[in-house]
């Protein structure tokens, strides 16, 4: 059975600012984890220095494999998958070619000089598990939004990881695909680790089994989603009063938020 | 239609070589038939440029490198072969009948050692440098810089040791290759036909490796290294399997070009020659499988022809339709074809419903 993800004291600085300040979670497998946060919370940050993107410092342990200090693609091949905010699959290519080079991280080098015949039935099942049946030979730089995020979760889910990251997966998806998202993760999260960066607060309280909420770089309250949304300190960080705020005005500042960052995001275009 | 799709290349492939092997001999001169051999030599670096520049979005702008490295292997070892067993070259002495051959010289004496070395001195050269090079993402236009400026020292070193390399005037008049008298009509057809078989067999491997699951994570790598990352490959290994590839094809090339030229000397291998390379890949069309050949070998028959019969006029033509390709036909003249041929592709496939194809094929792809 695969173990869980414990982050230690996980710290990354850029140049002296300290953009995670000794920040510790765990994720097991059977929960949708969500981490959540203001902008510049160090969410993304944090799964940048789990998956080897940015360095970190402390400890990031898969089961007994410490993480941290390793090189992005062999981290990948420990079990560690990840999505990222824009969705970044191979527009030139097809929905199948995309899950086969996805599906083919444990391929012998030779059997890659050879033509690809047939699909494998992992790649077959994950089809079936993001709904891309029907667009299996769509070049993927033509798929929707949302087809585009599920066909990242696609390739992660042929390459068998232990862990999955998503960064903000549902972000300018429309209603039913966030539904959709959201069952799929559940579905996913049976057997594996499912740890989510989100901004959408609606998404979060529909899917989240636990959440860590984490504000200038420190986590500030974890628990289950009713235990957060009546934490003080997070009412304070969302609304930047004490006391007075009510779940639904919270959720409607974090709903703005969202909005723009979206907006920001798409600009960004990165 | 569609079962043939995946084998059209293959057939086209089928095609070159009879024109090759079997019309051109039938049908050309002696000299028109030296001058295609000369052609099909930049075709094969051109199609290895097509594989790293193309495929794999390494702008390879001193393939006068390896095309170097196969080309003075190759020389070193006529030039010992016409100077005949325990004998210097003619140019060592005149410039010092005692001095001994230099030592780097007499390996070349064994024709198997100068075979081994055409191909594994570009594997050595490339990979090392290769690898210096991706593991530390260097790319862009560094890496188009960094790999000029090496074809431009080669050129220089060689210019400078007159006395090892024979310098500017570089080495010629062999008369021997392999035991063949090259003078010989008969041995100059079966020189051309080992060049054509060579731009044959490039083209095969090339084919192979861009159906093949490789060619696709080539592609993937091309247009999105980071991404290919994240799925647990490492891209500078990928990366150097082309730019070897590539090495390996230039330098074959650089050794059918002795024998069939009669002259190697550093012009053949500096800037301006690497620049033609690409100039050949680039009209022809770099992403695809015929585009780097047949480029190669128009810029090849412009420069013998039009190139000596108006030499100031050819620059300026090769330089207009250079500018023109770039800015109509970004992927070069075969993406004419290309996007003729999708058009009605699609008008055709349009109203049927999508087929499951067991072995779908690579599309030539367009940026």
């Amino acid at each position: 059975m695969t173990g869980s993800l414990v982050v230690t004291d996980l710290r990354v600085e850029f140049d002296g600012f300290v953009a995670v300040g000794g920040v510790s979670f765990d994720a097991h497998p059977g929960e949708v984890r969500f981490l959540i946060g203001p902008n510049g919370a160090g969410k993304t940050t944090c799964i940048d220095a789990i998956t080897g993107l940015s360095k970190g410092s402390g400890s990031v342990k898969l089961g007994d494999q410490e993480l941290l200090g390793k090189s992005v693609n062999r981290i990948v091949r420990q079990g560690v998958g990840r999505t990222f905010q824009t969705a970044s699959v191979f527009e030139q290519l097809s929905v199948v070619q995309n899950l086969d080079i996805a599906a083919g991280l444990h391929r012998s080098s030779l059997s890659l000089l050879r033509a690809r015949r047939g699909i494998d039935p992992a790649i077959e099942s994950a089809l079936e598990e993001t709904g891309l049946s029907m667009e299996r030979e769509t070049p993927a730089g033509i798929l929707s939004h949302g087809q585009k995020q599920w066909l990242e979760i696609g390739m992660m889910l042929v390459q068998e990881p232990r862990a999955l990251l998503l960064d903000e997966p549902v972000a300018g998806m429309s209603q039913d695909e966030r539904t959709a998202t959201g069952e799929l993760l559940q579905r996913i999260a049976q057997r594996r680790i499912v740890l989510v960066v989100e901004h959408d607060m609606d998404f979060m309280r529909r899917y989240a089994s636990r959440v860590t909420v984490l504000h200038q770089g420190k986590v500030l309250s974890e628990g289950a989603v009713a235990q957060v949304q009546a934490d003080p300190k997070v009412q304070e960080v969302y609304l930047g009063t004490a006391g007075a705020a009510t779940t639904t005005a919270m959720l409607a500042v974090a709903d703005t938020t969202t909005a723009v960052t979206d907006a920001a995001t798409q600009g960004e275009g990165a | 239609m569609t079962r043939l799709k995946p084998w059209l290349p293959l057939i086209g492939i089928g095609v070159f070589a009879v024109l090759l092997l079997v019309v051109a001999p039938a049908v050309l001169s002696m000299h028109w038939i030296n001058n295609l051999g000369k052609y099909c030599c930049w075709a094969i670096a051109a199609v290895g440029i097509g594989l790293a520049w193309g495929r794999g979005g390494m702008l390879v702008l001193g393939q006068g490198v390896f095309f170097g490295l196969g080309a003075y292997a190759m020389a070193m070892h006529l030039t010992l072969e016409t100077a005949g067993p325990d004998s210097l070259p003619v140019f060592m002495i005149l410039y010092d009948p005692t001095a001994p051959l230099p030592a780097f010289w007499e390996p070349f004496r064994s024709d198997t050692f100068t075979l081994v070395a055409i191909v594994l001195l570009p594997v050595i050269v490339a990979s090392i440098l290769g690898y210096a090079l991706f593991k530390r993402r260097v790319k862009g236009a560094y890496f188009a810089i960094l790999t000029q400026a090496l074809a431009v020292a080669l050129a220089v070193l060689i210019s400078s040791t007159i006395r090892e390399t024979g310098g500017d005037t570089g080495l010629s008049d062999f008369k021997y290759f392999f035991g063949f008298v090259l003078d010989d009509d008969v041995n100059k057809i079966m020189v051309f036909m080992i060049a054509a078989a060579l731009l044959i067999a490039c083209l095969l491997v090339v084919w192979q490796l861009n159906r093949s699951r490789y060619g696709e994570l080539l592609l993937a790598t091309r247009d999105a290294e980071e991404r290919v990352r994240f799925l647990g490959y490492d891209p500078a290994n990928i990366k150097l399997v082309a730019f070897v590839v590539a090495a390996v094809m230039a330098s074959i090339a650089g050794a059918m070009f002795v024998p069939i030229v009669g002259i190697i000397t550093p012009a053949e291998i500096g800037a301006p020659a690497s620049i033609l390379m690409i100039a050949g890949v680039a009209l022809g069309g770099r992403a695809s499988l015929f585009g780097p050949a047949l480029g190669a070998m128009a810029i090849g028959w412009g420069q013998s022809s039009l190139g000596s019969s108006w030499p100031s006029g050819w620059i300026y033509i090769l330089g207009l339709v250079f500018i023109l390709v770039t800015l109509f036909l970004p992927m070069g003249l075969s993406s004419l074809l290309g996007r003729v041929k999708s058009m009605v592709w699609r008008s055709r496939a349009t109203p049927t419903a999508p087929v499951v194809a067991s072995a779908p094929v690579l599309e030539e792809v367009r940026r």
